[in-house]
């Protein structure tokens, strides 16, 4: 799996060809594009409020101000409530941490079960999991609050943290599997060979030789319950509620004036945590895809 | 993706591969309790009047026949259709050709890549946020080119009932055409470079060999595709919301969203549990044909 | 395994002792800064009391509160209050025995007397029992006029709907937007009850929205009111923004003449620095029929089987209804009293003309008390394509009088 990340395609033949100013010249327009939102909320959150009324929202602060970041940070109010996003920040810590480790321990050894272990109805099972990846999550609010009120889960941070498991194993699910099923065969005909049951080949085998899939699944699981709003209002308490819900709070003020720049301040420090997270594994990320989602 | 190693593996009997079972748990009972037994819920309120708390008096198919003589949801299920093929359509194309161009030995890969895969970290909330400010008539793209001495350009998508589901594709787009691209640069990879030197022997052309030879090996990594995009489209919702509210009147109305604004502006549980009926019929009416050749369809002895 | 379900059990502990005595969580969804200043007088006064409030604020509306607010006292962890839009809303919560019954201490405080109009009060009675306690009243039929841009037309600034529309062509010559309106459903739903108010007359409105008479809602004074929308609709055919306080603010820096909309736009005005009477006039009832509806916010109070919890909830009702409270919230929130006995010098012109309607008696008992939710949405709906589609006003009346007819 070393090499699965060198480049396949043709080479190019020469540095300066036409063929190679064409190549570089669109992947640099294209990238444009991708990087203008970013630009936009960065220059933006930077400018003050009579700046942003005049001025073209592409061009660079005339007078940089970090007053929008401190304000999203501490200062912006939800109800009575002024702390900013900061009071959100260490809830999606404490939320994140458990919902990721979680899911991610359940889905993998759903995987390791199907590619593996496979049982009747086994596949049935796995079936109904990616279809079930294609409910909107809305439908199934209600019956969840009966679910988590029956079992006594309701309102509390395990119970969110069992939402998110249940929701990131569809997608979780497939990625393990997938790679597991790629594992050469003899490995774990040795193993069982050896007496390793199917906890032992587990851990002595699976688990070390898929750093690149984990990757990736703590990569779409940090993202994805980072970003979550929905399941982090509706099931947990005031005093939990995660970051985005401040976001939304600061973001969605009914009345008065709209402050863009605390807004792009505040949308910005929201989405560090995924950002940071895809600006320093990109190149993990792209290899766990390579081992897990695409090997058939 | 077959899974050919296993074939192996037979179970029998009910204690055979127990550890297997028990580790399986967790996934059975979201399987049944979760997703079947919700669904299976939703359904059969569907059949009720249910306002603002469920209850269990049935009504027949009144609130399907509300729902489809409702101009609201007709023009949600329209937006949908249309925002689902382009989105299908462009996010592959775009997805592929980016993972093409960067697969070409480029300097800089790393950088490219990153640009291109970032929005995918952000939220739909802030992706929708970010591309109404930048569509924003008065402030974004359009003031902009007005300044720069072109009086009459005009591009409003979010206030133009006719183009507003395009504007919305825009920032769909720009959010996940990077994890597309990242798949389909993975799938890339798992080619063989003879197949390449093969080509180039035969002197068969780049794109030729892209449509002719490498595509159609890359099925496995298609269909992985497919179904994240499809799961993306059927659910999308807050995108919308935030970007246009369903906006300029209903011109920008998406299923799940009717499904939201009945079960709980509305407080017509019935309704908004019929329309999200619909939604999973049309899904499963793709889905399970698919489903059961992909993975449940190869019984080996 | 066992590990998971050990936790799943201390979790259960943990949700089981988590009410403590005389602290209670307030959901409500007032966020921007003039509701929030409000929502303070509100804590602040209970806190006074020796009780704790424990904020819950959602942005982003009822739409977004209202499933969390369901979800949790489905879920069996209910809040302690919660705001919710009396009327119909809370009827199933009430009846499904989840919302604690008040009648007692309003018996005790004479809310009766008290409180005016007395359809406020009505409308949080359930079957003779009192469920919850309203605190301001917000009216939604008002006109917001720009003097600036009335004086760049070089025209008087208008005393009633008609002489607005009169002067619109004047106005668009100046290159003004006659009519600024914010592309969403709940606004132009606004505009259209406030125009048939106007235009229709009260009777009839009541013919049609308290009676759900059809024929009423086909007949000639409906036609003249989905004529007036429709003229409005192309007064409005330049506005191109969302929000409604956007709006506003086109009316507040004079690109348009004027908008339709609830006595909440004041704070925007205030916030500019405008006076009422000098850069902007308000016409209740569009100037020609001053009359407003009584809608506004309640508290409800969920079960909740704890006796602190329960004391804390009855310090909380009685502390809203206070005169004191009243004074201080509604002066922040913009909003006028429910109590018919406090003395509001202190508010502006535009306030001062609502609650001389107030104490003439003027109202309407609110849509939210009359048509449910449902036929709402549907209504909204309606006005939403109307406002940015070509169809006629005869068609537009066909399928608000179906809407009507299939009414609960």
């Amino acid at each position: 799996m070393a090499d699965a990340i060198t480049p396949r395609g043709p080479k190019p033949r020469r540095r300066f060809s036409r063929a190679n100013v064409m190549l570089y010249g669109t992947l640099i327009v294209i990238a444009a594009y991708y990087a203008l939102p970013l630009y936009v909320m960065i220059v933006t959150s930077l400018k003050g409020m009579p700046e942003i009324r005049i001025g073209n929202i592409f061009a660079p602060p005339v007078e940089v101000t970090y007053q929008p970041w401190v304000k999203a940070w501490s200062e912006a109010c939800t109800g009575i409530n002024c702390e900013g996003l900061s009071r959100g920040f260490w809830n999606s810590v404490q939320i994140l941490i458990p919902s990721v480790i979680l899911s991610i321990a359940i889905a993998s050894v759903n995987g390791y079960a199907l590619a593996n272990w496979k049982f009747k109805g086994s596949e049935v099972f796995f079936t109904i999991l990616i279809v079930g990846a294609f409910i909107p999550y809305q439908v199934m609010l209600y019956p969840l609050v009966i679910i988590l009120r029956e079992l006594g889960l309701y309102g509390s941070i395990w119970g969110l943290v069992l939402v998110h498991t249940v929701f990131g194993m569809p997608i979780l699910t497939l990625l393990f599997r997938n790679y597991f099923t790629s594992v050469p065969e003899e490995l774990f005909k040795a193993a069982r060979v050896d007496g390793a049951g199917f906890w032992g080949i587990y851990f002595r085998i699976m688990l070390p030789m898929s750093l690149p899939i984990f990757v990736v699944a703590i990569i779409l699981q940090v993202t994805g319950i980072w970003n979550d709003f929905l399941f982090g209002v509706i099931y947990t308490k005031p005093a939990d509620y995660p970051m985005t819900v401040q976001l939304n709070n600061i973001v969605n003020s009914v009345q008065g004036v709209k402050e863009y720049n605390v807004n792009m301040a505040a949308t910005l420090l929201t989405g560090l945590v995924p950002l940071i997270i895809y600006f320093a594994s990109g190149k993990l990320f792209v290899r766990g895809i390579a081992a897990g989602a695409v090997k058939g | 993706m077959s899974s050919s190693q296993s074939s192996s593996r037979k179970p029998s009997g009910l204690f055979r591969n127990l550890s297997a079972k028990i580790a399986s748990v967790p996934m059975v009972l979201t399987a049944l309790v979760v997703f079947v037994g919700g669904t299976a819920w939703t359904v059969l309120y569907s059949f009720t009047s249910s306002k603002l708390l469920p209850k269990l008096n049935f009504v027949g198919l009144d609130q399907y026949e509300r729902l489809w003589g409702t101009r609201r949801w007709l023009i949600s299920i329209e937006n949908l259709a249309v925002y689902g093929f382009f989105s299908m359509i462009f996010t592959l194309v775009i997805g592929f050709t980016l993972a093409a161009l960067l697969d070409r030995k480029i300097r800089g890969e790393n950088v490219f890549r990153t640009i291109f895969l970032y929005p995918f970290a952000l939220s739909f909330v802030v992706t929708g946020l970010a591309w109404q400010w930048i569509l924003n008539p008065d402030l974004g793209v359009q003031n902009v080119v007005r300044s720069l001495g072109w009086e009459s350009f005009t591009f409003n998508p979010l206030n133009d009932p006719d183009i507003v589901i395009y504007g919305i594709l825009i920032a769909g787009l720009w959010q996940g055409t990077g994890l597309i691209m990242v798949i389909m640069l993975a799938g890339l990879r798992g080619i063989d470079e003879d197949i390449w030197k093969a080509a180039r022997v035969d002197g068969i052309g780049t794109v030729k060999t892209y449509l002719r030879v490498i595509i159609p090996m890359m099925r496995p990594v298609f269909v992985t595709a497919l179904v994240l995009i499809a799961s993306g489209i059927i659910k999308i919702y807050d995108l919308v919301v935030a970007q246009t509210n369903g906006g300029p009147g209903i011109a920008s109305e998406v299923p799940a969203k009717y499904v939201i604004n009945y079960m709980f502006r509305a407080q017509n549980l019935g309704q908004g549990f019929a329309a999200s009926t619909m939604m999973l019929v049309s899904v499963i009416i793709i889905l399970i044909p698919w489903a059961y050749l992909e993975f449940g369809g190869k019984k080996r002895g | 395994m066992r590990k998971f379900s050990k936790l799943m059990a201390s979790a259960a502990l943990c949700t089981a002792s988590m009410a403590h005595a005389g602290e209670l969580e307030v959901t409500h969804w007032w966020t921007s800064g003039g509701e929030a200043a409000a929502v303070a007088e509100f804590a602040e006064a209970f806190d006074a009391t020796g009780n704790t409030w424990v904020d819950g604020a959602i942005a982003g509306s009822g739409g977004t509160a209202r499933p969390i607010i369901i979800s949790r006292i489905l879920g069996g962890d209910p809040m302690g209050a919660t705001q919710l839009n009396h009327g119909r809303q809370a009827e199933e919560l009430i009846e499904a025995g989840l919302m604690t019954d008040l009648t007692e201490l309003a018996e005790a405080e004479g809310w009766k007397d008290l409180v005016n109009p007395s359809s406020l009060l009505d409308a949080c009675t359930f079957e003779g029992r009192i469920y919850c306690v309203p605190v301001n009243i917000h009216s939604a039929q008002w006109i917001w006029l720009s003097h600036g841009a009335f004086e760049k037309a070089g025209l008087p600034v208008p005393a009633n709907w008609n002489e607005f529309v009169a002067a619109a062509p004047k106005l668009e010559e100046a290159g003004i937007t006659p009519l600024a309106m914010g592309q969403q459903g709940w606004q132009q739903n606004l505009a259209f009850g406030t125009l048939t108010l106007a235009i229709a007359g009260v009777d009839a409105w009541r013919k049609v929205s308290v009676e759900r008479d059809v024929d009423t809602a086909k007949g000639p004074e409906y036609a003249a009111v989905f004529e007036a929308v429709a003229k409005a609709r192309e007064l409005a055919r330049d506005s191109n923004v969302q929000d409604w306080n956007l709006a506003t603010n086109l009316v507040i820096t004079d690109q348009a003449g004027g908008q339709i909309m609830g006595d909440w736009a004041q704070g925007e005005f205030q916030m500019a620095g405008q006076v009422a009477g000098e850069d902007y006039t308000c016409l209740p009832g569009l100037g020609v029929n001053e009359i407003l509806d009584t809608g506004g916010d309640a508290f409800y109070f969920p079960v909740i089987d704890d006796e602190a919890t329960k004391e804390a909830q009855m310090a909380l009702a009685s502390t809203l209804i206070a005169p004191e409270t009243q004074v201080a919230f509604n002066l922040k929130k913009g909003s006028l009293p429910v109590r018919g006995d406090i003395d509001l010098s202190a508010a502006n012109d535009c306030m001062q003309k609502g609650l001389n309607i107030l104490a003439a008696g003027n109202v309407l008992p609110s849509g939210d008390m009359n048509l449910t939710a449902d036929t709402q949405t549907q209504i909204e709906d309606l006005m939403a394509e109307f406002w940015t589609s070509d169809m006629s006003a005869a068609d537009g009346q066909a399928r608000y009088a179906d809407i009507i007819a299939s009414a609960e």
